[in-house]
């Protein structure tokens, strides 16, 4: 039995949120609508990468079943992967990828300035390098969020209409129901409050409203995910799987 | 997006340095331009202060005004002071 089932818990919850996420936005490589965003989301995508292979370092660290951080990125099944389906969803428009990030960077900057706090030196370590990127992150997907929420009629429509599509994804990051998580009640009860205090002045700035359902998508921490996860799995693990070990 | 502006970006890559000039880029507030440099411009650790400003707010001299403003400081060499020598200690001037 795993001494360290918490530790694997919360790295792999960590490393496979960002992991997916990077994925996701790695995707609007030549797509994007302008030069500079295409370069901003790349580079937004990249930190995330860097910041999933620390976690899944760890983890594999920790890890009986898997060596490295490539095999719980490539030779995990779906199954295995403990991520929200937030971070799976496809890109839609521009708008939707940046309330979905919004959504994201906000509830990632949260819960990494408590993992900061962390007694385990590795967490607190892995966590105060990824936060400088992180409120970057969220700096841009804010600000983004207000420009296009207080733009046109048009923006502002599809705005809002992102943020009512993503939010029972959104929620959770902080369902509080589930076993496992590697969080305590006390800090995942504290988080789902203090996110939505966090998304408020943010949201009311882009003249925008959060949903009141409190209808919230469950089963990520468990291995239950939507279909959009394994076609991005087969994207991802074709290679390895393909041609193990190979490198290049 | 053609209509965003251009902004034109200088980034200070060290303290006691000027900001220097190292380009430009759309952007649709200054904000965004800020940001959109850091991803542009400081991704190899050049900078620690980015400064944006409109191009459209850079008054520029006339190609063919260059007589006029740079001419008349070629024949007063005092104006160049290479014939002093400089102590070793005292960089970037």
């Amino acid at each position: 039995m795993n001494n360290n089932i918490e530790e694997l818990s919360l790295s792999l919850f960590m490393g496979d949120n960002n992991l997916i996420l990077s994925h996701r936005l790695s995707e609007w490589t030549g797509h994007a609508p302008v030069l500079e965003e295409e370069l901003a989301l790349a580079n937004v995508a990249l930190d995330l990468l860097g910041q999933a292979r620390m976690w899944l370092e760890y983890a594999a660290e920790i890890s009986e079943d898997y060596k490295t951080a490539d095999d719980l990125a490539y030779k995990r099944e779906i199954w295995e992967f403990r991520n929200v389906a937030l971070v799976e969803q496809p890109n839609g428009h521009f708008g939707d990828t940046i309330v979905r990030q919004f959504y994201y960077d906000n509830w990632h900057k949260l819960i990494l300035e408590h993992l900061y706090q962390s007694e385990n030196e590795r967490i607190a370590g892995i966590a105060e390098k990824s936060l400088k990127e992180v409120r970057y992150h969220l700096e841009r997907s804010a600000q983004w969020t207000v420009l296009l929420g207080d733009g046109t009629e048009e923006s502002h429509n599809k705005l809002q209409t992102s943020v009512n599509h993503f939010w029972p994804y959104a929620l959770e990051l902080c369902n509080t129901n589930t076993a496992n998580s590697g969080f305590d009640d006390d800090l995942a009860s504290l988080s789902r409050q203090t996110w939505i205090d966090s998304l408020s002045n943010i949201i009311a700035e882009a003249t925008l409203q959060l949903p009141e359902t409190e209808f919230s998508y469950s089963g990520g921490r468990e291995g239950i995910h939507t279909e959009h996860l394994s076609l991005i799995l087969a994207e991802m693990q074709c290679l390895p799987r393909a041609y193990p070990g190979t490198q290049w | 997006m053609s209509e965003w502006p251009l902004w034109e970006v200088f980034i200070r890559s060290q303290h006691g340095l000027a900001h220097r000039h190292v380009g430009s880029l759309h952007a649709p507030t200054s904000e965004m331009a800020v940001c959109n440099a850091r991803d542009v411009y400081t991704r190899r650790n050049e900078g620690v202060s980015i400064w944006v400003v409109k191009s459209a707010d850079i008054s520029a001299s006339e190609p063919n005004n260059k007589d006029m403003l740079f001419e008349p400081s070629h024949d007063k060499i005092f104006r160049h002071p290479t014939f002093y020598d400089l102590p070793d200690d005292v960089d970037y001037m």
